[in-house]
């Protein structure tokens, strides 16, 4: 395996309970780690709540308030980002890790064009000193994410675009500043499928030219399958599941996994109108839950095992799971192929069918 | 009768100079009773601006809408105000478009009080919990804020809000584009329940043409300010007649890592909507065009062999090659059936049921 350029080590990031007691916090990232190499794309999924963008946040230190990293460490290279001076870490933003938000209308500013927002952005990062030159760096910053006519564009205020063209500035503006690590934070759903293509296609050829490592944390299994080179599953602030992308398709091995797979429209039959979809809630507060906190939901929870503490399993070299059915307690110790799902690289495809 | 018409809809932004954006730019489309009809095309095509010059949100600078025998663009604004109770809208971003310091039931209660509807306090926290519950929630939510609510809880109070006032109309902007796959498929189902109850007809604005082809009885693509194919859903997957819908279904990521594609299936960037193309407008990015596509303006017409109510604007819709759909990886259905059937994982009874 390469060797990690930015490693995530049993991060924990937590909020004060809601009507709690001062001092009682509830932890929505809850012992996370994950590596990723240079040149590496690594996808981040699970459900919406289950603490991927507070994940990517602790790495720039923008955790909001009231919320804090409790606990964990985050090395970029060499450095321990989490005990870096507030100056240093600032020029860590935006320069060698580059963030694009989830909501790119919140993190735009209203009050001045999109030119001037990339402008400032790579004055600050990349030292080019003239307004002039910066802004040209910005019109072809625009020109690189696909914007039409990117100088009258550049003159214009995020509400005179539309949704998907705002987040193309998000991208533009991340992307200008050359970062050696990219958090992208579902950078497409905004996006029709064409323009998302070439976005992905870009942020490919950035990877290959340039070495940038890119975290990509969405829900579209598609984008996964396309673009990651491994996969980090969540659920309720905790890593269930790593792999790499083959292998998280063809092979699940976490129950959740196996749910998210089958809830794609794409598992649906044709002319289905009622799509399948993961039963019930996740719990409110994880921590409340013993044991495995998707057990409340699970349909291959053993009851009296799964309420105890989770084992890590490496079910083959880069593949972990965190499950009871892989452990020493199961009651039948599950063929691999059993219990995770169907190798489905054996299945036929067939051309044309999309039944 | 379809419940909306629209015809030849053209909404212009001037902006400056003398020039304008063609964002909308003659859009003609139906939608019956009952009926969902998909609204898909690249972004800044024009699709949030068609909703809301619909609903007379925005200006319209010519064309007609009717609805339900009233032309629209021509009520007065106290007419309008009792027609907007009918014709509702849930906007693209669940995390802007519900006030924060608002509880969730003075959101859901806000369209009842605008129309006067309801006699009193008691009698609208009742409506509130009704509608609440008829979206999934506990009636009790009202009492709390938006922050406490995940993405596709918000989603829900959106919904709940748009049906206070017993719409026979939504427009729905992209309501699951920022939801996780598990979540997007329950608030698809929820809207088909809605739809079989109450008999509600939906615009349905989105990306996800895997997702739409389930949620969508007929699909509209849309280039550039205007539409360049409609189709029954099954069709149009199966049969696409307009190059930029082949385009579009190409692009759909596949969720298989062992068939992975290299290139973008449409590269280049849209002309602007200040300076369109003679002609065609997909023209400049068209695999097929040939010299006629510069010089006429292809109509919306019905294609040979198509199903009814198939149309497509092309030059070449009926002798394009034939179509092969990039299948879906067909191993994601299996596993699906298997897992479902086999463990009970994923059901399909409605939410909050
Ligand atoms: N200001 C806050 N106060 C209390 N809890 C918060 C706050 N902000 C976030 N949380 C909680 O932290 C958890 C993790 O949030 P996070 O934004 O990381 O989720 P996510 O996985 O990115 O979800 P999504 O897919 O919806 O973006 C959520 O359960 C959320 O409710
Ligand atoms: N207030 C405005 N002033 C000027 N131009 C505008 C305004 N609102 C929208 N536009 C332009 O109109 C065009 C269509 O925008 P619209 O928001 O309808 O696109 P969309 O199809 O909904 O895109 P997306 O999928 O990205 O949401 C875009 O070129 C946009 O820049
Ligand atoms: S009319 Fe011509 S340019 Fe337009 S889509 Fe058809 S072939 Fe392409
Ligand atoms: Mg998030
Ligand atoms: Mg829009």
């Amino acid at each position: 395996m390469p060797e990690p350029f930015l490693s995530i080590d049993n991060l924990a990031v937590a909020f004060p309970s809601r009507g709690g007691k001062k001092r009682d916090l509830t932890r929505v990232v809850d012992g996370v780690s994950l590596t990723l190499a240079k040149g590496e794309t690594v996808g981040v999924v699970g459900e919406s709540g289950s603490g991927k963008s507070m994940t990517a946040l602790s790495a720039l230190r923008l955790v909001p308030e009231p919320g804090r990293v409790v606990q964990g460490t985050i090395r970029l290279g060499d450095t321990d980002l989490l005990a870096l001076p507030e100056k240093a870490m600032r020029s860590v933003r935006g320069g060698r890790i580059a963030m694009i938000f989830q909501d790119p209308m919140t993190s735009l500013n209203p009050v001045f064009t999109v030119g001037e927002q990339i402008a400032e952005a790579v004055r600050v990062h990349r030292g080019i000193q003239s307004r002039a030159d910066a802004f040209d760096e910005a019109v072809a910053a625009l020109k690189q994410v696909h914007i039409t006519l990117p100088e009258r564009r550049a003159r214009q205020y995020p509400f005179e675009l539309s949704g998907g063209m705002r987040q193309r500035v998000m991208i533009a503006m991340a992307l200008s500043c050359r970062p050696e690590i990219l958090l992208a934070d579902e950078p497409t759903t905004a996006l029709d499928v064409t323009v998302q293509a070439q976005i992905l296609a870009l942020m490919g050829e950035l990877r290959r030219e340039t070495g940038m490592g890119v975290l990509l944390i969405t829900h579209d299994l598609g984008v996964v399958a396309e673009t990651c080179d491994r996969v980090v599953v969540l659920y309720a602030g905790q890593v269930m599941e790593t792999t790499d992308a083959r292998t998280l398709f063809a092979k699940p091995a976490h129950p959740y996994t196996q749910g998210l797979l089958a809830s794609l429209p794409e598992s649906a039959p044709e002319g289905a109108t009622r799509l399948p979809f993961i039963a019930g809630h996740p719990p409110a507060n994880a921590q409340a839950v013993t044991g495995c906190p998707f057990r409340t939901r699970c349909p291959k929870v053993v009851p009296g095992l799964c309420e105890k503490p989770l084992p890590t399993i490496t079910l083959a070299p880069g593949h972990v799971v965190r499950c009871h059915l892989y452990g020493e307690g199961s009651p039948s110790p599950p063929e691999r192929s059993r219990a995770g799902a169907p190798d489905r690289r054996e299945s036929p495809v067939q051309p044309g069918g999309t039944a | 009768m379809p419940l909306l018409t629209v015809e030849d809809l053209k909404i212009h932004f001037p902006i400056g100079h003398g020039q304008v954006v063609r964002a909308v730019d003659g859009v003609s489309l139906t939608v019956e009773k009952g009926e969902t009809l998909g609204l898909v095309g690249e972004s800044g095509c024009g699709k949030s601006t068609t909703g809301r010059g619909i609903l007379r949100l925005l200006p319209a600078t010519s064309g007609r809408v009717h609805f339900d025998g009233a032309d629209v663009l021509a009520l007065s604004g106290e007419e309008m105000r009792r027609l907007r109770r009918r014709m509702q809208m849930v906007f693209q971003d669940p995390f802007a478009s519900l006030s924060p310091r608002l509880t969730i039931g003075q959101i859901v209660a806000e369209p009842l009080e605008i129309h006067g509807i309801g006699s009193g306090k008691a009698e609208r926290e009742k409506r509130v919990g009704e509608l609440l519950e008829s979206v999934g929630l506990p009636a009790l939510v009202a009492r709390r804020y938006p922050h406490e609510f995940s993405g596709g809880q918000r989603q829900r109070i959106g919904i709940a809000r748009a049906l206070a006032l017993d719409p026979a109309f939504i427009v729905l902007d992209e309501p699951v584009s920022a939801l996780d796959i598990s979540v997007r498929a329950q608030v698809v189902n929820l809207l088909a329940d809605l739809q079989a109850e109450r008999g509600i007809a939906y615009l349905f604005v989105g990306h996800d043409l895997s997702l739409i082809r389930h949620a969508a009885h007929r699909i509209a693509v849309m280039y550039l300010g205007r539409i360049v194919e409609i189709a029954p859903s099954h069709e149009l997957y199966e049969n696409p007649r307009h190059p930029y819908t082949r385009s579009l279904l190409e692009a759909v990521p596949v969720p298989d890592p062992t068939r992975r594609r290299e290139r973008a299936p449409l590269e280049g960037d849209p002309p602007s909507p200040v300076n369109l193309p003679s002609g065609c407008r997909f023209r400049t990015r068209c695999a097929f065009a040939q010299e006629i596509c510069a010089r006429k303006d292809p109509p919306l017409l019905p294609v040979e062999n198509g199903a009814p109510g198939h149309v497509s604007a092309c030059h070449f819709a009926n002798t394009l090659p034939m179509w092969t759909a990039p299948h879906a990886a067909a191993s994601v259905t299996a596993l699906a059936e298997e897992v479902m059937a086999e463990e009970g994982l994923t059901e399909s009874t409605p939410p909050g049921k």
